[in-house]
This record gives structure tokens, sequence and C-alpha cells, in this order.
């Protein structure tokens, strides 16, 4: 981090000798540091390179958040039965930022993290990870599966054009979420956050990315193509909302149990909560895309620098395309999947079984929290580009609005 | 406080003074304070268990997915084989115990030993240590967790177990060497010099004199140690590379909804403490407790 | 000989600890000390420039929440003496055979991870929740009355998850004085309370200085209570800290505001220690 702390590492780097072939030849390609200046055509040649020098090994390291697969391991066990290797699987990530500052250190001195695959949500760490280098790009002959199943929106999204680095393992949407019992109208604007009729019962979210969106939203501005007088507007309409007393809270990630206790009749909520939520307990709250846009966020996996075990990574990252595994993994966690094949499957798992799973494979196939329409996506927005060029003046803008 | 002497002087002053209540009536309201205080005891301890009994509520609820906020039914199929469904929850509550156990340990030697010469001694140094037993322990535990990772990561020590250990024994360590002080600043020196003069040498001291005297303040020290850890969060993801402990779990599964596994093993817990102590006082009864009754506490 | 054996002892008690300290805990912080001068940010690294500044950009922005933190943290910290005391008082002077047993009683619910029990304290304080509904519908309270969110719920999260840390001190402190003594004051006439202001109180204050160092310096460093229980005018400068690290990644700033923090902490309590002469109590106590 520091740049004592660089020098240092150079100089352990070097001692470490032994590094793996991977960290090596990256290395000699030029895939490290100042990725950031090279074009897209300079990192594919590099990439072709370094993938050429992998080899195959007989397991894999996963990193991933809890309870974000199949609580059975299927998907990971079927994987093992096809090819061969092993996976373990860890669920070491509690969200993006405290694994970023856990990992960087890590690769930023030359030590691998131990991690293959990594799942990192599209937004401020992604964006240091590649602007740091810090992250491999993928192998894209191997991508068979991604390339056939995949759906259109999420062969290209806007942080990650071409795919050079991630593939979508799961999305979801942030959207307007509210209790029948307490709002009566239902809501369809993002100004209805800002309705004062439900002063002290509206939830907000605590992550500068989320609320930017929304204030953007509010003013009528696409966040990805957002400039920074955007910000100023969007954070005086946040602090208007905030001193009028009409959010209750900001909320990381506790806002659903405020809402369907009443503590907060309208939030910002994410579409996956609300339907497991409403799966798990028969409750009725709503979820809405507001008519401004929405915001669609993605976890992606991602293989860090020094990984070692590249292309075992590589095979399993394209086997969640299939889309059984597509299916058996929406069926667990219930976020949006990139492959649309999966809804068929599930819904005809849904026809074949009986009793209360039944009914909740009819309710995943059938929902559409996780299955948006085409309308819907041309609404929702990813978040705003942040680099380290403008990521000091995003979060002073932003900050002070949750700061308190 | 000086000590009653039994000079004529003082003779006269013993006659009670004009509006003191009689000694009978002193004693039924030594009784109703008693009561009082025994009735607040239990209210505190009850309601420091407020929350666990919510959590042992929810441990037999049905919900029909992984979230757990809202009461739908009851049952007792978590108690069950579904107990092990999630594989990474239980090793993680392995490892938070193997971290607990070894950095309470370790941590109650050494803190004992600062505790001791702290209280004990004046030398040279001791303010010196007693600025960094404060630093570390008001130190933010954020300012902890990343200069410890960057210092792991300049020594290439693997982050896993053993870093974890080591970050905890390093804030448990003031705590017990805090509590382990206030209590040595009490002791009675003329205990270990009377022992000392019936020639023990310091060993025997320490382990006969010494220790028995402190041990309230270093059982309570590794109390605390021992839940600090167990609780500890912040610092621990930091330095645990890609274990995994029950905390870390916890916080990373919010984000998907906790599932009633975790109350279950809450509430596993929660029993075999409570088991534990129902022992430990049972055992207690039968009279072995020397250390504590001593000099006249009832 | 015998002096300078006798002279070694202190050090070589402190020396493993300490060692362990100064390695683990001393000089990462040192290093981290010297970040809070500095200028840059993660991707292009960071310089040390002797930025002094950084410590008058942290006050500026967020002496609000460093004031807020240090009230909250007295007010608990003061509720944690009070309710403590008497619970610390029965144990060690009637606890009797059980004294470990109730000990362990008290910190059992701390082996269940805090967030198990926050959830838990959100479910219970929710505004029509099980403490809340009842007192509404028996018209005590208003019906937009709530708890959560609201800096009374902080304060009394950091109370709840902070309380053993005060209990214990003072009870290792009460359970070292001799009954007899203030059996003997009350025989000499003093009311139970002047019994107990007089002696047990002035016996008791190395365990209370111990409990509030304990309690009051976490609590003042604490982010947990106020980002789950807290709304939003709530926020403490542990929150910022973390927010610092983590997300602004302002290491700098973050640096700067930890370590005026432990300063801040660092001269309240050798002022308090100073004004409580504790040393000198127990000295003559301890004859």
């Amino acid at each position: 981090m520091t740049k004592n702390g660089r020098m240092l590492s150079r100089r352990n780097a070097l001692r470490l000798g032994g590094a793996s072939a991977a960290a090596m030849g990256l290395a000699a390609c030029g895939v490290q540091g100042a990725a950031k200046q090279q074009s897209t055509a300079q990192a594919e040649s590099a990439a072709d390179k370094f993938w050429k020098a992998q080899k195959q090994t007989g397991q894999v390291n996963f990193a991933n958040w809890a309870l974000y697969i199949d609580p059975s391991h299927t998907t990971l066990k079927d994987f093992t039965a096809a090819t061969g290797i092993k996976v373990n699987y860890s669920e070491v990530i509690q969200d993006d930022s405290s694994y970023f500052a856990k990992i960087n250190p890590v690769l930023s001195s030359g030590q691998s993290t131990g991690a293959d695959i990594m799942v990192i949500t599209d937004g401020l760490q992604f964006d240091e990870l590649v602007e740091l280098g810090e992250v491999i790009p993928l192998d894209q002959s191997m991508l068979t599966n991604f390339h056939k199943n995949a759906g259109t929106p999420y062969q290209h999204r806007s942080f990650d054009p071409g795919n050079i680095y991630s593939v979508p393992w799961a999305s979801g949407v942030t959207g307007i979420a509210w209790n029948p019992k307490y709002v009566t109208q239902p809501p369809t604007s993002i100004a209805d956050l800002w309705n004062p009729k439900y002063a002290g019962h509206v939830g907000m979210m605590s992550d500068p990315q989320e609320i930017a969106n929304f204030g953007l939203f509010k003013i009528g501005v696409d966040p990805v193509t957002s400039t920074e007088s955007d910000w100023h507007t969007a954070a005086s309409q946040l602090m208007q909302q905030r001193n009028s007393g009409i959010v209750r809270q900001y909320y990381d990630q506790s806002y659903i149990n405020a809402l369907s206790k009443g503590d907060t009749w309208i939030t910002m909520a994410w579409s996956g909560d609300i339907f497991q939520q409403n799966l798990s307990s028969g409750t009725n709250l709503q979820f809405v895309i507001p008519k401004e846009g929405g915001t669609i966020w993605t976890d992606n996996m991602m293989i860090p620098k020094y990984a070692p075990n590249p292309v075992a990574a590589m095979k399993l990252i394209d086997w969640f395309y299939k889309p059984e595994m597509a299916a058996l993994l929406t069926e667990a966690i219930n976020y949006i999947t990139p492959v649309p094949a999966a809804q068929g499957i599930i819904s005809a798992a849904a026809a074949k079984a009986s009793g209360s799973d039944k009914a909740t494979l009819g309710a995943v196939a059938s929902s559409p929290l996780v299955w948006l329409s085409a309308d819907e996506y041309s609404r929702v927005k990813n978040y705003v580009p942040i680099t380290s060029k403008n990521r000091a003046s995003f979060y002073s803008i932003f900050q002070p609005v949750t700061a308190g | 406080m000086t000590t009653i002497s039994s000079s004529p002087e003082r003779t006269q002053a013993l006659a009670p003074p004009p509006g003191a209540p009689s000694r009978g009536r002193r004693r039924g309201r030594r009784r109703l304070g008693d009561r009082l205080l025994f009735a607040w005891t239990w209210l505190i301890i009850v309601w420091l268990a407020l929350p666990i009994a919510v959590m042992i509520m929810f441990s037999f609820n049905n919900p029909h997915g992984r979230y757990n906020f809202t009461w739908v039914g009851f049952t007792l199929k978590w108690y069950g084989p579904h107990l092990l469904d999630y594989p990474s929850l239980t090793t993680a509550m392995k490892n938070t115990l193997i971290v607990a156990a070894a950095a309470t340990v370790i941590s109650v030697v050494l803190g004992t030993l600062i505790g001791l010469a702290l209280g004990k001694y004046r030398f040279r140094g001791s303010g010196a240590a007693n600025l960094v037993q404060f630093a570390a322990i008001s130190a933010p535990e954020i300012v902890l967790a990343s200069s410890l990772l960057s210092f792991f990561v300049t020594m290439n020590v693997q982050l896993g177990l053993k870093t974890i250990i080591v970050a905890h024994v390093m804030f448990c360590l003031s705590f017990v060497a805090v509590t382990v002080r206030s209590r040595v600043l009490t002791l009675d020196r003329s205990m270990e010099e009377a022992a000392r003069d019936l020639g023990a040498g310091p060993w025997t001291t320490f382990r006969l004199v010494t220790l028995p005297l402190i041990f309230p303040g270093v059982l309570a020290g590794g109390l605390l140690a021992f839940a600090i850890s167990v609780d500890d969060f912040v610092v621990t993801s930091f330095v645990s590379g890609n274990t995994q402990t029950f905390p870390l779990w916890i916080w990373s599964a919010t984000r998907n909804g906790l599932p009633p596994q975790v109350d279950v093993l809450g509430t596993l817990i929660f029993t075999f403490g409570v088991l534990l102590a129902v022992g430990s006082a049972l055992f207690n009864r039968r009279g072995s407790n020397a250390l504590f009754n001593r000099r006249g506490n009832r | 000989m015998r002096r300078l054996r006798a002279a070694a002892v202190p050090y070589l008690l402190i020396m493993p600890g300490g060692l362990w300290l100064i390695i683990f805990f001393a000089i990462p912080v040192v290093a981290l000390l010297s970040l809070s001068t500095q200028q840059g940010d993660v991707v292009h690294g960071f310089t040390q420039t002797f930025h002094f500044a950084n410590y008058a950009y942290a006050w500026d922005n967020y002496h609000d929440q460093f004031i807020r933190s240090l009230i909250y943290g007295g007010i608990a910290t003061i509720l944690c003496i009070l309710l403590g005391y008497p619970v610390a008082y029965w144990i060690a002077f009637r606890g009797g055979a059980h004294k470990s047993t109730y000990l362990f009683l008290l910190l059992l619910p701390f082996f269940v991870s805090f967030v198990l029990r926050t959830v838990s304290w959100q479910y219970f304080l929710s505004d029509n929740g099980l403490l809340l509904a009842p007192l509404k519908s028996a018209g005590i309270v208003p019906q937009n009355f709530r708890i959560l969110a609201t800096a009374p719920a902080v304060i009394g999260g950091l109370t709840y998850n902070y309380l053993p840390f005060m209990v214990l001190p003072i009870y290792v402190a009460l359970e070292r004085i001799d009954f007899k003594l203030v059996e003997a004051a009350q025989d000499l006439y003093a009311s139970r309370a002047t019994a107990f202001r007089r002696v047990v109180v002035p016996l008791s204050l190395p365990g209370i200085f111990a409990g509030v160092l304990l309690t009051f310096v976490p609590v003042a460093a604490d982010y947990v209570n106020a980002s789950i229980l807290g709304g939003t005018s709530n926020t403490m400068i542990g929150n910022i800290i973390q927010d610092q690290f983590l997300n602004s990644q302002d290491f700098p700033t973050g640096a700067a505001l930890s370590f005026m923090l432990m300063a801040l902490l660092l001269i309240g309590m050798f002022s308090y220690a100073r004004a409580l002469g504790t040393e000198e109590v127990l000295e003559a106590a301890a004859r």
C-alpha cells in the first residue's frame, strides 16, 4: 500500500525466486502495474502468451461470498466428476471493500492469495483491481459455454467490454421495495423515496455507489455518463432527503429486516432479498424498478494474479455457464443468472416436483425478480464508473450523506 | 484503612451516636438490601441473555427459505441432520473455538506476567509499558487490522489460523494485563514477605501465595480474553487469508440471509455453556473452593 | 548479585508479553503512523510528504463525530458503572462458592456472535416488536415512537456490549476487600451508605479505573452499534475511520483520525488517573 511497502515488496518478490511460472510469465509479458496503459490488443496478445504457458493442474481454489452457491455443492461435485479436478471452496468474502483491502497488500507484494477464482462486484474495487493489474485476463478460447449460453446483456457490459477480466456469476437489481400494509399507493418513481408522507420510515442504503445512483436517477441523469457537477446536484438532493428527516437509517444489509417488521415502509432494496424474504416467510413485500431507472450490479468471477491453478479456474468458470448448472445455482441463490436457458430448466423441474419443493421451484421459475423483462433491462444502469482519478472527489461528495 | 485499636480513648467513641438505628433494624435493612442486590444481579444476567432468548426462539422457526426474520411456525428439523447443511459453517465454528482456546491460554500467561510486573514493581520503562498497553486497547480495530496485515505480508507470512491466533493474543494481552494489574495493585505484600521469611523460594512463593491471591483477576482476564477472541471480526477478517471463523461467516452470510442453522449453533453453544456453569456450581457446592471462601465472605 | 536479580525480575516478567506487543503491535502501528502524514492513493502508491495538514483536514471534517463518540462513550461508561457495580458487589461479597459461575453466566451471551445478538435486539426493539407493541397498544407510548435508529439505541447497544468489561474488573477489586472492614465500620455506627462510600468505594477504585479503561476506550472507537442500531445522525468516529480505510481508501486521513482518537483517549485516561490518585490509595491499602 505505502510506497515503502512497495519497495520492500519488490525485494521480497525477487527473494521469492520460486514464484510460480505463471507469475514470472505474466511479469515478463508486462501484464502488471500499468495495465491501464495498454490497449485491448496489447492486453490480448500478452494474455495469449500467458495462457499458452499454462498447464493443467488437479485442483482449483474458489473464494466466494457466503450462501452464494447451492448448499450441497452439487454444482462443484458434478464438475469434479466430469473433469477430475478437485474444488476447494471457501466463503471468505464478506464484502468487496474489505476483501480488496485484504488481497491488495498480498498481491502487490508479489504473493499469491491462494485463490484461483474470486467473486467481485462491479464497482470501485473491480476497477482498482484492473487498474493495478492484479487480475489475469481470461482465456477467451476456453469460454465456449459462456459465448454460447450467456444472455446478450451479459456479453456486453460497460465496465468490462469484451469480458476481458470477468464473466458474471450472478446479478441483482437495486430498486424500491415496499410493504403494502403501510404503503397504499404503489410507488413508481424514485421521488417516492422522497415523499414526506413516509418521513421517518424510509430506508436508504449506506453504500455511496448505491445512493449516488439513486440521487442521479432522481435528477434524471444516467450514472454511467454523469459528471462531477451532476454528482453535486444529486448529493444535494440526498442531503435534503436526509435533513428533512425522511430517511430513517442508512442500511448496509439489514434493510430487509427493518422492512419486514414494519420499521421502514419503503426502502432501497436488492431484488434477491425481497424474493428470498417472501419465499422464507410468506410476506408480501413488493419490489419495483422505478421508471427513472434502477441499478444493476453484477458479481463477477475473476482470476487474481499469481493464482496457482489458472487453467482449472477457467474450466470451472466456464462450467457454470452450462444451463443445468446455472439452473441449480439460481434455484439456490435466487439472484439473476446470466444464462436465460436456465429458466426453462427450472420450470421443467418445478413441473416434475411435488409439495413445497414444487412451490419453491415454481416461484423461482416465474418470479419477475429473478428474470428481468426486456423493458426492465433497458431501464437498469450500472454504477458510476470510478477510477483512481475521480474516486477522491466522488467520495468526498457522497460520503457526507451517510456519515452524519 | 486503619485498624481498630482498643485504647481507652476509643472506648468512649464506641457509644452509639444519637439517632442511630438499633442493631435489629439494621440487620433487617441489610437483608432487604441483599435481596435487592440479588434481584438486580439476576435482572442484569437476564438482560444480557435476552437476545439469546430471541435466537433460541428462532432456532425453532420454520422459514421456507434462507431468511429467518419473521416467525413462520415451529419445527425441530434444524436440530437434526439439516444442521450440517452448510459445511463451511461448521468448519468456521471449529476454527473459532481452536483460535479462542489457544489465544486465551497464551494471552492469560503473557498478560498475567505483565500485570504482575506493572502492578508490583516500579521500574524504568513501566511508563512506556503502560502506554503500549493502553494504546493496544484504544487503537481502533481497523488500524490494528490493516497494520498487522501489511506487517504479515511484508514478512512473507502465510495467512491462516496461526496469524489469527497471533493477532488475537495481541489485543487480548492488554485486557488480561489491565485486569490482573488492578488486582495485583491491592495485593498484600506482607503475605509474600511472610512466605519468604518462612523460607519459600520465589517460584514457590508465586505458585502457592501470589497466584492464588491474584487468581480471580487471572480468571476474569481469561474469560474476557475468550469472549473477545470468540467474537472478534475486523482484525480476524484481515489476517485470516482463506480461513473462515464463525463471526466472519455470519457477517458474510447476512448479505444473503441468516439461515436457522446459525441460530441452532448459537443455541447449542449457549446451552453447553449453561450446562458447564451449572456443573461447576454443583461442583463448587461440595465446598472445594477454599480460594474464594476466605476471610468471612459468605 | 541478589540485588541485580531482584532488579531484573520485572523486566523478565514483561519480556515475553512485551516482545509480543512490540513485534505485532508497536511496529505495525508506528508504520501506520507514518502513513498519516503521507499523500497519494491506492493505485499510485503513497509518498511521505510530512503532510500534517491531514490532521487539520480530519478534524475539520469530522469533529462532530469525534465529540459525539466521546459523549456516547462517556454516557455508556457511566451507565455501565451504575448497572454493573451492584452486580460486581453482589457477586464479590455474596456470591460465595458460585462466584466464577456467575461471572461465566455474565459472559456467556458473548460467546454467540455479536451479529446474532444485534440482529436479535433489532427484532426485539422494532417499532411493533416484542417490547413496543404491548406498550403502544396500552397507550403508554405514542404510536410513532421508536427506539431503533436513535441515539439511545446506540448508547443502549454500547452499554449492553461492554457491560462485562466493567463488571469483571470491579469484581476483581471488590473481591479483594475483606468484608470485616465493612462490618467494622458498621459496628462503629456508620450507616450502610456511609460504610459503602467511605470504605468500599475507595478500595474498589483500581477496579473502577480498570473498568473505565476497558470500557470507555473501546466504546469510543466502536462502529458496529452505530451502524446497526443508529439512525442518520448517530455516526461515530469509528464508522468514519472504517469508511476511510475500506471505502474511500483514504488511508492517510484514516490513520490521522485513528491517532487523534488514540491521543485524545490517552490524555483523558491519564488525567483521570492523576485525578483519582489511584496509585497512592492502593499503596496504602496494600499495607
